[in-house]
């Protein structure tokens, strides 16, 4: 029972990502070509999946926040923190002590965005905007408002390489995903995570450490927005403290939306928000190789956010009562 | 929680900081100062007053920069290259702006769906349809546009309160008596208290929420347009993250991110501390503009301690629901 739930569940995902698929392969007939060059596979396909990186890790640490009817506002800026901090670190001192600084940035981003949270009990929406709003200005401050380049070949690697002719990044992302799923999954921490967001009271009522909940899924969303700024900026082998990740919270968030993930928390599937990111990336990709401006983009993503909020609703579920909701 | 009103607080922030940017810099006390911090932050003053109207109700609206993105465009195609007059261009907008909102506030009721989730649909919307219109600067050079620009009320000292800043002090204290004197107001408030008790007492909660964010997306325009003579031109990526700066005056100004608590007032003076520490930063001419954020997001974080303290003493009764988001 619980299995046919899951599949049918996902199938919405799939049959969507498989359709911009095919509009993708229909605007550019190449879409679908893969070749080896230099012991590392090129294609659209790959690029999709590689360029939706950064987006697709940020998902995986949002879906959890989400799933305990939180939100995180601030993965841009911490993303755009952990890259400055990685690119000012790794010329002189090496990748181990730069990856590690980064990587410790956005533990304590996420410790900071839990402590708030969990501990102080501030809604997720406004204990976040705190770091977005100042996550920014001390990215700048690290970079000196500049764009720090840097030239470390084992950090540019996790940007450019490649692991058995599968992109770094990529690799990351599935890496992350297995990790986090076997962390999540083969344990009871989901269930309790799912608990926490169905009702924090009732879970804590049951013996649930809600509070410690709520503080490891902020510490892992951080730690996946690091690592999501480290990729950005190895990508490009430069932080950008005013660019890097901007936005980027939205598309996460939308990611896990598109999976089926409720905002309402209780309920979640990190392999759909993952498909949810592949979905985004599948349309802006499509969108540039079919000739339109990307300023279409917004729009798309606009109409899908709304189309897939109606289809979520509750009282969307039968059309009379929302015409009689209407009525009134 | 009888103590002493957030918005004193604010006050007190404001006056403080004023003291102390004048201890380091004496020219800082004049009118010329003053004056330029109302006019540089006018559409920031417009925009926020709005803002608090939603987030005095227990909602949010992320599309409010990017419908002063879409003003500003929209103004000046329709000026400059459709030759319509700039007041027929301003009614057009404002009219659109208003049925934008509506339609938010409409879906956010109608589907019961978290205001953060559909305004940032909206914000998407807004943004993208103003890329589509026109990607580059569109300067505006209609003769109404110099008039505005050159108008000012001359302050004793050398300030010039500007046309916009008037603009901006005149929405601010509508928007005072419209939250503070009214029934829309009142019902504000009771919106943000708590919704079933609203509906329970009558209240029409549907028409409230439409014409609440109505306002807000009403009040963006007449902030895209202050903003659009402010610049003198109509350009996409204006205003970009405005949303962020007016929830953050709001959230200064000792409202209530809860909803059912706060005021007009505390706004302004929370855009004001704002403008202050920017104004403090071009003072000072060696610090760098992310120190606005960085300053920002301390007192932003400040306040909210503080609101979670007086809320903790003011319902002891209780434990508190952790990791709720705000529906």
């Amino acid at each position: 029972m619980m299995q046919r739930l899951l599949q049918s569940r996902g199938l919405a995902q799939i049959i969507a990502l498989l359709v911009i698929l095919a509009l993708d392969r229909a605007v550019s007939p190449q879409f679908f070509d893969l070749r080896m060059q230099d012991g590392r596979l090129f294609g659209s396909l790959i690029d999709v999946l590689n360029r939706g990186a950064p987006v697709a890790l940020l998902s995986l640490g949002m879906v959890l926040v989400i799933a305990t009817r939180g939100i995180d506002l601030s993965v841009g800026a911490v993303m755009a923190i952990a890259g400055a901090i990685a690119a000012s670190l790794a010329d002189a001192h090496g990748m181990p002590v730069a990856l590690a600084a980064a990587l410790g940035a956005g533990l304590l981003c996420g410790l900071w965005n839990g402590f708030l949270v969990a501990v102080l009990g501030i809604q997720p929406i406004v204990a976040t905007l705190i770091l977005m709003v100042a996550g920014r200005g001390v990215a700048q401050l690290i970079t000196e408002g500049r764009i720090v380049t840097f030239t470390a070949p084992d950090l540019v690697w996790l940007g450019n390489g490649a692991v058995l002719g599968v992109p770094a990044p990529v690799a990351v992302e599935l890496g992350m995903l297995v990790i986090t799923g076997a962390v999540v999954r083969g344990s009871a921490l989901g269930l309790l995570i799912e608990a926490t967001g169905g009702n924090a009271r009732a879970s804590e009522l049951a013996g649930i450490g809600t509070r410690a909940m709520i503080l490891a899924v902020y510490v892992w969303c951080g730690l996946c927005a690091a690592l999501a700024g480290i990729i950005a900026a190895a990508d490009i082998m430069g932080a950008d403290a005013n660019n890097a990740g901007l936005w980027l919270e939205l598309d996460a968030i939308l990611a896990v939306v598109i999976g089926g993930t409720s905002l309402f928390g209780g309920r979640f599937s990190l392999v759909l928000a993952m498909v949810g990111a592949l979905i985004i990336q599948a349309m802006n990709t499509g969108i540039l190789l079919s000739g339109y401006p990307p300023e279409f983009n917004l729009l798309v993503k606009a109409a899908v956010v709304l189309v897939v909020l109606l289809l979520q609703s509750p009282r969307f579920a039968s059309a009379g009562a929302v015409l009689g909701r209407a009525r009134q | 929680m009888r103590g002493l009103p957030p918005v004193a607080i604010t006050a007190m922030v404001f006056v403080a900081g004023f003291a102390l940017c004048t201890a380091q810099f004496p020219n800082f006390a004049s009118t010329r100062v003053a004056a330029n911090l109302l006019t540089d932050n006018a559409f920031l003053g417009i925009v926020a007053t709005g803002m608090t109207f939603v987030i005095i109700s227990g909602g949010i609206d992320l599309s409010v920069g990017s419908v002063i993105g879409f003003t500003t465009v929209f103004v000046a195609l329709a000026i400059e290259r459709l030759g319509v007059p700039p007041l027929v261009a301003f009614a057009a907008i404002l009219l659109l702006c208003a049925a934008f909102g509506a339609a938010m506030g409409a879906i956010i009721h109608v589907f019961d769906m978290p205001p953060f989730i559909v305004t940032l649909a909206g914000m998407f919307l807004a943004r993208g349809a103003s890329f589509l219109m026109s990607t580059e600067s569109t300067p505006i050079t209609a003769p109404l546009y110099s008039t505005v620009s050159d108008f000012a009320l001359r302050l004793p000292g050398g300030g010039r309160l500007t046309a916009i800043a008037l603009i901006m002090l005149a929405v601010v204290a509508a928007g005072a008596a419209l939250l503070h004197f009214t029934r829309f107001g009142a019902n504000v408030y009771a919106l943000g208290g708590s919704r079933a008790t609203t509906a329970l007492m009558g209240i029409p909660v549907g028409s409230m929420t439409v014409r609440i964010y109505m306002l807000s997306s009403v009040l963006a325009g007449l902030a895209g347009i202050v903003f659009s003579f402010y610049t003198a031109a109509g350009y996409s990526l204006s205003a970009v993250g405005v949303e962020l700066d007016s929830i953050a005056a709001v959230v200064i100004g000792g409202t209530l991110l809860t909803g059912g608590q706060g005021s007009v007032a505390g706004t302004l003076l929370g855009v004001l501390i704002q403008g202050l520490i920017q104004t403090y930063i071009n003072f000072d001419g060696t610090l760098s503009s992310w120190w606005t954020k960085i300053v920002t997001g301390i007192l932003l974080f400040a306040f909210i301690a503080l609101q979670q303290a007086m809320l903790g003493i003011a319902s002891r009764a209780g434990p508190r629901k952790a990791g709720v988001l705000k529906s």
